[in-house]
């Protein structure tokens, strides 16, 4: 975890992280006139198609030369060795499911420029699931993509005081991590954790319609009834639930961090609230 | 109480809950499938040991030829589900021409469309509820989610039961299957009518004398 987030000035490094001395409230510029105006979703993505901005999608595996998905320009999987260490390699098997394609998908459909990449976390069998999530998670974070789609989430306690400083450690290096809140009555995450932005679904039909939830843990719904995403053999299916709504969100933040790659996760949580479609987004 | 008669008192209500789970396992897959107006539904049980799922209960196609039959624990779209703990719901997947394949190898049956849900209690993951092939024309909304991830806790409630009373003979039968014999008797000669089931006991109490007096 050596590397600068990019943004980061190194003049910063003279400052204690604690304590802003007198004159020199210039060393925090945030790099953009703010508040920026009026957040309008013009000024917010307008013009924008996500180009060059790297989402990962932490899944089961991404089909590349999917009509709806397009190029990936780069794809890793986690495994684990005998003695049950997790590795990071070149994946050549495409998608277990059909599930990472249809995130890949839907990303796409958003910020058709964006580059998307693939890491894979299904497929070494349950057991080591979570120990390969987690691996995967922190493997993603060091490489610095600035969104990661997790349209997953887990229940095993042993793993969520490590996911929290995962996903704190993706917030303080401006990673947005993007995951899919639980509708069901159970204790799972990371969604939950406040440095991570949740997704629910709505039911509306439109892909840029999204909702800001002032009474979290959810923070965020989007489109995730009735969809139809890509599938594996280059098909295309009709899905519901809140793992497809996530990507929508994923989308969004790549077109908006193409426009201001300055933007902070915390900035990019407040650009989506203003932005949201019941704030002052027009729908 | 002694640690036989504990014993045997605990087999014989192990023995009697297998059954009386499996029967709740089954109705939860019934409901479902009436619920839902659909063509099947089944719950997959999480082999742990051999990290596999296994078909423990089906409703409706498939029915009689299922269970028992096993799918990898992290592939495929139920083996997603189990492992990122996120139901789905998903259309039109014979468009999938692995699916289709695979689906129809194993099962003889290629579902059109299917709502498959993580089977949860505490922090484990179960198993799976799936429920195959909703009328076409049916109208799905997050409501049904809801509906199905509230059936989903009571299915983990029965699989998580139906598991320990597992665990439980299994612990016994370890006791080199005499318990589960005791057990077998006692709850034998508890199902007799009145005076046969008086006679059951005096004999059971004559070879418990027998066998506790001292050898010759």
């Amino acid at each position: 975890m050596s590397e600068e987030p990019a943004g980061h000035h190194e003049e910063d490094e003279e400052l204690p992280a604690w304590s802003l001395p007198a004159g020199s409230v210039d060393r925090i510029r945030v790099g953009l006139p703010w508040p920026p105006g009026a957040v309008s979703r013009e000024w917010a993505w307008g013009g924008s198609s996500g180009a060059g901005v790297r989402v990962c999608i932490l899944d089961s595996g991404i089909e590349g030369g999917h009509p709806q998905v397009g190029s990936v320009e780069e794809a890793y999987v986690v495994s684990l060795e005998g003695d049950g260490e997790p590795v990071v390699g070149e994946d050549v098997e495409g998608d277990l499911c059909g599930h990472g394609t249809a995130c890949a998908g839907v990303v796409r459909s958003l910020a058709p420029e964006c580059e998307l990449v693939s890491v894979r976390v299904l497929g070494a069998g349950y057991t080591g699931s979570g120990t390969v999530l987690l691996a995967g998670l922190r493997w993603a974070i060091e490489q610095g993509y600035p969104v990661i789609n997790m349209s997953l989430s887990t229940t095993k306690r042993q793993f969520s005081s490590l996911l929290h400083e995962l996903a704190d450690t993706a917030y303080f290096r401006r990673t947005m991590l993007v995951a899919s809140a639980h509708n069901m009555p159970v204790e799972s995450y990371p969604w939950r954790f406040s440095s991570v932005l949740s997704v629910g679904s709505h039911e509306e039909p439109d892909p840029q319609v999204f909702f800001y939830n002032p009474s979290p843990p959810v923070e965020f719904f989007a489109r995730g009834l009735n969809l139809d995403v890509a599938w594996l053999g280059g098909s295309t299916i009709r899905a519901t639930g809140n793992s497809f709504a996530t990507p929508h969100i994923s989308g969004i933040c790549a077109l908006i961090l193409a426009k201001h790659p300055e933007l902070t996760p915390f900035q990019l949580k407040s650009v989506l609230s203003l932005t949201a479609s019941n704030v002052g987004g027009e729908e | 109480m002694n640690e036989t008669g504990l014993r045997s008192a605990v087999a014989a209500g192990v023995l009697a809950a297998e059954e009386m789970h499996r029967a709740l396992l089954q109705s939860i897959v019934e409901v479902a499938r009436a619920i839902f107006a659909a063509k099947a539904s089944s719950v997959f049980l999480l082999d742990e040991e051999a990290d596999e799922l296994v078909f423990e209960a089906v409703a409706g196609e498939g029915s009689d030829t299922l269970i028992g039959q096993r799918l990898p624990s992290s592939t495929g779209i139920a083996g997603w589900v189990l492992v990122t703990r996120q139901p789905l719901v998903v259309d039109d997947v014979q468009q999938d021409p692995r699916w289709s394949r695979e689906a129809g190898e194993s099962t003889g049956y290629v579902p059109k469309g299917l709502m498959a849900v993580p089977l949860l209690h505490e922090e484990r993951a179960l198993g799976v509820l799936s429920v195959l092939d909703r009328p076409r024309d049916a109208r799905f909304t997050l409501r049904e989610m809801e509906l199905l991830g509230l059936f989903a806790n009571q299915a983990a409630i029965g699989l998580e039961l139906m598991q320990r009373s597992r665990r439980a003979k299994a612990a016994l039968e370890g006791a080199g299957g005499l318990a589960t014999l005791v057990g077998r008797v006692a709850a034998r000669v508890d199902g007799l009518p009145d005076e046969r089931r008086d006679a059951g006991r005096r004999l059971l109490s004559a070879l418990d004398e027998v066998l506790a007096s001292p050898e010759r």
